[in-house]
């Protein structure tokens, strides 16, 4: 009943501030003139003049996106340096030895690409500066580019010109206004709550049992904010949100959680405010809620449930393997639901040692890729099954398709398509391909249904660029690191390009005004449709797969 | 194209990769340096550990924190990512059980989840109040003391849910072994 409770108080609360940030950012983007312009404007001045940027020039979609992706892949160079390089550099205390280059690879593309999966524990693998510049540093970058490459898309949609504006300033502002601000402010709030912020080393102790323990420490809550904020995921240690100095409290675990929620929900009300039709955020809102809530219910009955062996053991409460006490089971539920619906991909919680049931949530959530999403991304695959839906329904009544008074043709459907279909491509194909090849199969924990759900849900949080894992997996291997690492590449890049594309055609068609016949999409009729359509394509790519790993051995579970 | 990406690239690297974590790092040591540096425990002036890292406690006297998949190696954080489906971790877990009915003499019967899985972290430094109540009747006997006397540790040590509805009900294990070695348990 509590529960119940918590779900309403939190939904709420995302909302608040959803209405907040979305109104902020729809400011920053779409007008010139910005709230704290005193504050912020001289910074940005700064580093425009430092980088030679021309703050009036605006882009087509090719230069937009060629920018974006030049400037990625510099800074994945940069970050790649620091790993191989990070035990001859300063503030290494730990005395932690170089990168390998395989993993450095995987982790360098993992955290440009806003994944955040990890083939190393950072307590063991990472220097405190190695934290700061290889894993804060695309934290932000990645987080603003995805975000950027929303908000450029939504200019093509609904503006009237093909250029879709200007890429550095789009991300010096980003960073400058929202990120930094928002994750300096979360940071203090999360070591008031007990989570650890220091440059000092580790700590070696005899425990009050006369053992030794040496407890690790660093610049963790800087981390932690633009970790939640950025929708990116990597633990700055092995346990990732579990660990009590990464998520000290259930207040923590609040701010985590809405952190997560807030870039995703607040860029469709942007979305709304530049239609100017709050209604169609709304709509599009409440049509990801409905999955969402969904998604949620079912992993925490499942976990509720627990196991019906130990149960009938007298071992009362439900599943608690994997899970922290401060959590409990609704906490952790949630936070599952949270991290793979924003395809954050942090965890409180071992996603392995879920229920089967309860694991399919997480590995469902990361095939939809679109409820909410990751910052940015997560509008953009939106609007994808916007215009998808549109497209499906406009066959039904026989009209051209019209997204936003704009008719959706050839190009777009092709780009639509490889934005698509790339999706399940990137996940099926690697996963067929490393359970049948003999060497990948040795890195399975759990063999069965559970060893499948292992490989899949390692390709698939790589290529919805979640990062979480069933973490069972030996994945710091060499096939796994290439292979993960490319499918991370292509789930980020591939869909950016083809949606900015699309976006940039767009942009030069006139909208028709206040076409009749054609289809609305701010009506709660269309919301159903877009649930509908998300749920079919979903279910057509990958029921099958799903049927032989968590659907099959759950009923194994219960009827055997 | 490419010399003004990366001047930006570089540029941004120097304010986001070492600006915003020092600046951050000097505001959390002057507001808040006990939870900045890890919450640590000191006796006599000596650090033994972090009220938020769970240390192990094996004699019969003391509560025990949950099972430790890295036995609360903190270099080794994480869980045990067993497949709860399968049947040895089941006999396993069901062992354990048996194990804490037995040291109770039999007078716990339903055994708390927590208290026999092991954490995310395999740091847990809390216990549900139950799992830390069905440890009483062993360290009754171990150190002499009443079970009322120790529950009455537990119930003042617990902490509830924040704001009423998030998190759970918990007692943290240090804090309840401070109290016992305040009472003379060694």
């Amino acid at each position: 009943m509590i529960d119940l409770l918590m779900i309403i108080v939190f939904v709420l609360l995302v909302t608040v501030f959803m209405i907040a940030i979305g109104t902020y950012m729809y400011r920053i983007f779409f007008f010139t003139e910005a709230p704290f312009d005193r504050l912020f404007l001289p910074v940005e001045r700064v580093i425009y003049r430092l980088s030679d940027i021309d703050e009036d020039a605006s882009m087509n979609w090719k230069t937009y996106a060629a920018s974006l992706v030049v400037t990625n892949f510099i800074m994945m160079a940069l970050m790649y340096l620091v790993l191989r390089l990070q035990a001859y550099l300063p503030l290494n205390p730990a005395g932690i030895p170089n990168m390998p280059p395989a993993l450095a690879y995987n982790t360098a593309t993992s955290f440009i690409t806003n994944t955040n999966w990890q083939a190393y524990s950072g307590e063991v693998a990472m220097s405190y500066l190695a934290q700061m510049l290889s894993i804060i540093y695309p934290m932000f970058t990645s987080a603003a580019t995805g975000i950027v490459a929303a908000v450029a898309m939504v200019r093509g949609l609904t503006g009237k010109s093909p250029l879709i504006g200007n890429f550095f300033v789009d991300l010096v502002r980003t960073i400058i206004r929202l990120l930094l601000p928002l994750s300096f402010l979360v940071a203090l709030i999360l070591v008031a709550e007990g989570a650890v912020m220091t440059l000092k080393p580790y700590v070696a102790v005899t425990t009050f049992d006369g053992t030794v323990q040496t407890i690790p420490r660093g610049p963790v809550a800087a981390y932690e904010s633009i970790k939640h904020i950025g929708t990116n995921g990597g633990g700055f240690f092995g346990a990732n949100a579990a660990h009590p100095f990464e998520n000290p409290s259930p207040i923590t675990n609040l701010i985590h959680m809405l952190s997560m929620m807030l870039i995703p929900s607040s860029l469709i009300y942007m979305l709304g405010l530049v239609l100017k039709k709050k209604k169609q955020a709304w709509v599009l809102a409440g049509a990801v809620w409905f999955i969402f809530l969904s998604m949620f219910a079912t992993v925490y009955i499942s976990e509720r449930l627990g196991v019906p062996a130990l149960t009938a053991a007298g071992i009362t409460g439900g599943n608690m393997e994997g899970k922290e006490v401060r959590f409990g089971i609704a906490a952790s539920s949630l936070f599952t639901t949270v991290t793979t619906a924003a395809t954050t991909g942090s965890v409180n919680n071992m996603h392995e040692s879920l229920t089967p049931l309860g694991g399919f949530v997480p590995i469902a959530q990361m095939m939809l890729n679109n409820v909410f999403g990751g910052v940015g991304a997560g509008l953009m695959n939106i609007l994808l099954y916007v215009l998808l839906a549109v497209f499906l329904t406009g066959l039904m009544i026989g009209r051209t398709p019209e997204i936003f008074g704009k008719k959706i043709e050839t190009h777009e459907m092709k780009m639509m398509a490889i934005a698509l279909l790339t999706h399940p491509f990137i996940i099926l194909v690697p996963t067929a391909l490393a359970l049948a090849l003999p060497g990948p199969v040795q890195s399975i924990l759990n063999p069965g249904s559970h060893g499948l759900s292992e490989v899949l849900y390692a390709y698939d949080s790589g290529a919805a660029n979640n990062g979480s894992a069933f973490a069972g997996l030996d994945a710091d291997t060499v096939f796994y690191n290439t292979t993960i690492g490319t499918v991370m590449m292509l789930g980020r890049f591939i869909s950016i390009i083809a949606l900015l594309s699309l976006a940039g055609s767009m942009g030069g068609k006139v909208a028709t005004e206040g076409n009749v016949v054609s289809l609305r999409t701010d009506t709660p009729f269309f919301g159903a449709i877009y649930v509908v359509v998300v749920l079919i394509i979903g279910a057509l790519a990958f029921f099958p797969v799903l049927a032989l790993g968590p659907i099959g051995e759950q009923l194994v579970m219960w009827f055997h | 194209m490419f010399l003004k990406a990366l001047r930006l690239s570089l540029v941004l690297w120097v304010l986001i990769g070492l600006v915003y974590p020092l600046v951050t790092n000097v505001f959390a040591q002057v507001l808040f340096p006990y939870q900045a540096n890890g919450s640590l425990l000191e006796e006599d002036g000596v650090v033994r550990g972090s009220l938020r890292i769970a240390q192990p406690y094996t004699g019969d006297q003391w509560f025990h924190p949950r099972p430790s998949a890295s036995n609360y190696d903190a270099l080794d954080s994480g869980g045990t990512n067993a497949d709860v489906a399968r049947a040895d971790y089941q006999a396993e877990i069901i062992a354990r059980a048996d194990a804490v009915r037995d040291e109770s003499s039999g007078i716990v019967q339903a055994v708390p989840n927590d208290l026999v899985t092991a954490s995310g972290s395999g740091l847990d430094a809390d216990l549900s109040v139950p799992a830390a109540l069905a440890q009483v009747p062993r360290i009754a006997r171990a150190t002499g003391l009443s079970e009322e006397e120790l529950s009455a540790i537990v119930a003042r040590h617990t902490v509830g849910r924040e704001l009423f509805l998030f998190g759970e009900e918990r007692v943290n294990v240090h804090e309840l072994n401070q109290a016992l070695r305040e009472r003379g348990v060694r």
